[in-house]
């Protein structure tokens, strides 16, 4: 058991012990390999479930949207400020949760190491130190951690929690090495044909299973635009106007509010990258309103003020 | 029915036989994933594999179907009529399917052709033009458990034929006329084959670690099952995005819409999920399945309880294991069985 694992759940104890909380929102260990449970203690023997390893890839701020009582969160830079995101929304009352910030050391992407065996079996994946050991049916193999790393970690900018109430563990470097800006740079080298077929590439594969707006915490409308019929803005198939509506609109939509956690890209079953297009909406905000979304509950969110000296106003 | 033998390297004039009349789809790989495609020859064909990513359900119950279409004018005179699709023109061959996915199509004969006079006409006549060729399985992945619901790695039902790997040849059984008919030209299998074959089975099965248990579950009363206290947990983590049902052999429910566009129209069925709240909203506003306890809940009772009853026994579930490896939120059926069946 890693040391975060063991203060999470000594602290996550203690909390509903004191009765502090109701529940703590943390993960469990998952029964597949490399998939960790969002997972709900509400007892201290409960408590003892609580994992933190590099498979914790869900959104867990997606699970205090409209809940009752009061809940302890485990969150990591993301995590924290899509926290941050939903007080700024009315989403979530800062007095309802109490936020344990942990220090990320980089989510595994498990795509990235399915991908590297094809037609393999993974049975079990260990965290040792800087490495992954990667055990199949007939096969074991170590490698390292870094390079299996999910996209979104390499160029995170804010690993430690940037709200809490509480730090578990030491807090860490605050960047993933990555430069972020060469995320959307492929996008701005493509002519509008190009870029367009590099997005019809890009959600060619996609079932419109909603994984990624599902367990992404700033989808939280009640009816989201896919789901209203009456009047219906999107056919239900898998033609292709319609998927690419979806998640052009839901791009948008989250401009200015998206932070990243890549918990979208983790989720789709077939391997899709949705981030390319987030990616490129959130240089904009940030370069045109330098801006960037959950570090601080005061800034309001550009795209939900109206400022006469907005970029857009003043040409 | 006699077993014959095939060596693999006449595989390729036996596809190739195949595919002179009708169109053959196979597993083949792309990249880290294995999907169906169609095949003319024994070029791309594998046979280490575990099963497809997707479920080959798609082929008699596609995810988008247009059932019928029409002209969208009701000035026209054929105007807003709906005018059928044409039924299948070629038979198609299913090539190295799982036996865990050909008995769950057995299960859908009982959903969509619940009475012999009115079927389902879009599955039944791609299900009665389609013959089924299965591969059994050698090396069982982690989360298979079809040996505990009526199913195993070389299981038969619903199957033309079954092909066992046994290195350098095939052994084919056949098992119904069709599969009869596709073998006439191949050769008796030697004794040895039919031995190493059967040792096989044995060894796949017993390979097969995870199990499920429903004894618990098939004697109580169906409300009280409902109000088991453990559905009171098992929904939390999930978040309803019905990826499990997409993946499932043997998920089967759907929507149908009217889609229109200038001057054309058409009604077509998609799948859709209980998943979704969407699913059973009614028009007066009122949700039967409202929660996401609900909903989840009724993933599992359907197929654990209500089918079983209703379908005279039959398990919605073959234990294929995919929507535990494609859960975002790692909700593994056989837990929740096993929880279900305390
Ligand atoms: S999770 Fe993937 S497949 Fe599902 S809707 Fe999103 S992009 Fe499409
Ligand atoms: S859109 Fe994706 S990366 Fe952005 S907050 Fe949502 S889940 Fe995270
Ligand atoms: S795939 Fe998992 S999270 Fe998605 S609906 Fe199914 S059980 Fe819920
Ligand atoms: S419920 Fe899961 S294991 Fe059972 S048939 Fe469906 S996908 Fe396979
Ligand atoms: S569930 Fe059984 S039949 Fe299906 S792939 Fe696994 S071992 Fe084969």
């Amino acid at each position: 058991m890693n040391e975060i694992t063991r203060q999470l759940r000594e602290r996550a104890k203690q909390l509903l012990q004191e009765g502090t909380v109701d529940c703590v929102i943390g993960y469990a260990q998952g029964s597949v390999p490399m998939q960790e449970q969002p997972f709900f203690a509400y007892t201290p023997e409960e408590a003892d479930k609580l994992v933190w390893t590099g498979f914790c890839t869900n959104n867990l701020a997606n699970f205090l949207i409209k809940r009752s009582g009061k809940n302890a969160v485990v969150a990591q830079g993301c995590v924290s400020r899509n926290i941050v995101g939903l007080i700024k929304e009315n989403q979530v009352q800062r007095e309802n949760v109490y936020i344990l910030g942990v220090h990320s050391p980089g989510m595994i992407d498990a795509h990235k190491v399915q991908n590297h065996f094809p037609g393999k079996t993974i049975v079990q994946v260990e965290e040792d130190g800087k490495d992954i050991v990667v055990q199949g049916m007939d096969f074991e193999e170590r490698l390292p951690r870094k390079k299996f790393k999910r996209d979104n970690c390499f160029t995170c900018t804010h690993r430690n929690a940037v709200l809490y109430d509480e730090f578990i563990g030491e807090e860490g470097p605050q960047t993933g090495g990555g430069k972020i800006d060469n995320v959307a740079a492929p996008w701005e080298k493509l002519d509008s044909d190009q870029r367009w077929e590099a997005f019809e590439q890009t959600f060619k594969d996609c079932i419109r299973c909603y994984a990624c707006r599902n367990v992404c915490p700033l989808c939280y409308c009640d009816v989201c635009f896919v789901d209203e019929n009456n009047p219906q803005w999107v056919g239900k198939s898998l033609h292709e106007p319609d998927v690419y509506t979806f998640h052009i609109l839901r791009a948008f939509h989250c401009a200015g509010r998206c932070t990243d956690c890549g918990a979208c890209e983790s989720a789709c079953p077939v391997g899709i990258k949705m981030r390319r297009l987030t990616s490129k909406i959130e240089k904009d905000i940030r370069q045109l309103y330098g801006y960037q979304p959950g570090l601080d509950l005061e800034t309001p969110a550009p795209l939900s003020l109206y400022q006469p000296n907005d970029p857009d106003v003043a040409e | 029915m006699h077993d014959k033998i095939i060596a693999k390297k006449d595989l390729d004039s036996f596809v190739r036989s195949l595919a002179q009349s009708r169109d053959v789809f196979a597993p083949v790989r792309d990249k880290a994933s294995m999907g169906w495609a169609q095949i003319d020859s024994a070029d791309n064909l594998e046979f280490d594999f575990l099963n497809t990513d997707f479920s080959p359900k798609a082929f008699f119950f596609p995810q988008n179907e247009r059932l019928m279409h029409f002209t969208n004018s009701s000035r026209d005179e054929d105007g807003m009529i709906m005018e059928e699709e044409p039924p299948r023109d070629r038979e198609q061959v299913l090539l190295n399917i799982r036996p865990c996915d050909a008995k769950a199509f057995c299960v859908l004969d009982l959903v969509f052709c619940q009475d012999e006079n009115a079927p389902d006409v879009y599955w039944k006549d791609k299900r009665d033009k389609t013959v089924l060729i299965g591969l059994a399985c050698k090396a069982p992945c982690p989360t298979c458990f079809c040996t505990s619901v009526n199913c195993g790695p070389h299981h038969e039902e619903g199957l033309d034929m079954l092909l066992v790997d046994l290195g350098e040849d095939l052994l084919a059984r056949p098992l119904t006329d069709k599969g009869q008919e596709l073998a006439a030209d191949l050769q008796d299998a030697p004794q040895e084959a039919v031995d190493q074959a059967a040792g096989q089975k044995k060894a796949s099965e017993e390979a097969i670690t995870s199990t499920v248990d429903m004894s618990k579950i098939n004697e109580r009363p169906v409300l009280e099952e409902y109000e088991h206290p453990y559905f009171d947990r098992v929904f939390e983590a999930c978040i309803n995005c019905g990826t499990c049902t997409f993946y499932c052999p043997t998920c089967h429910c759907f929507d149908i819409q009217d889609e229109t566009q200038d001057e054309f129209g058409h009604r077509v069925r998609n799948w859709d999920t209980c998943m979704s709240w969407l699913f059973t909203h009614h028009t007066s506003g009122h949700n039967p399945r409202g929660t996401k306890k609900d909903r989840v809940r009724q993933r599992f009772m359907h197929k654990f309880k209500y089918m079983p009853i209703k379908l005279g026994g039959a398990i919605g579930c073959v234990g294929c294991g995919r929507c535990t490896r494609k859960c975002p939120v790692n909700i593994d059926v056989r837990t929740v069985v096993n929880s279900m069946n305390e």
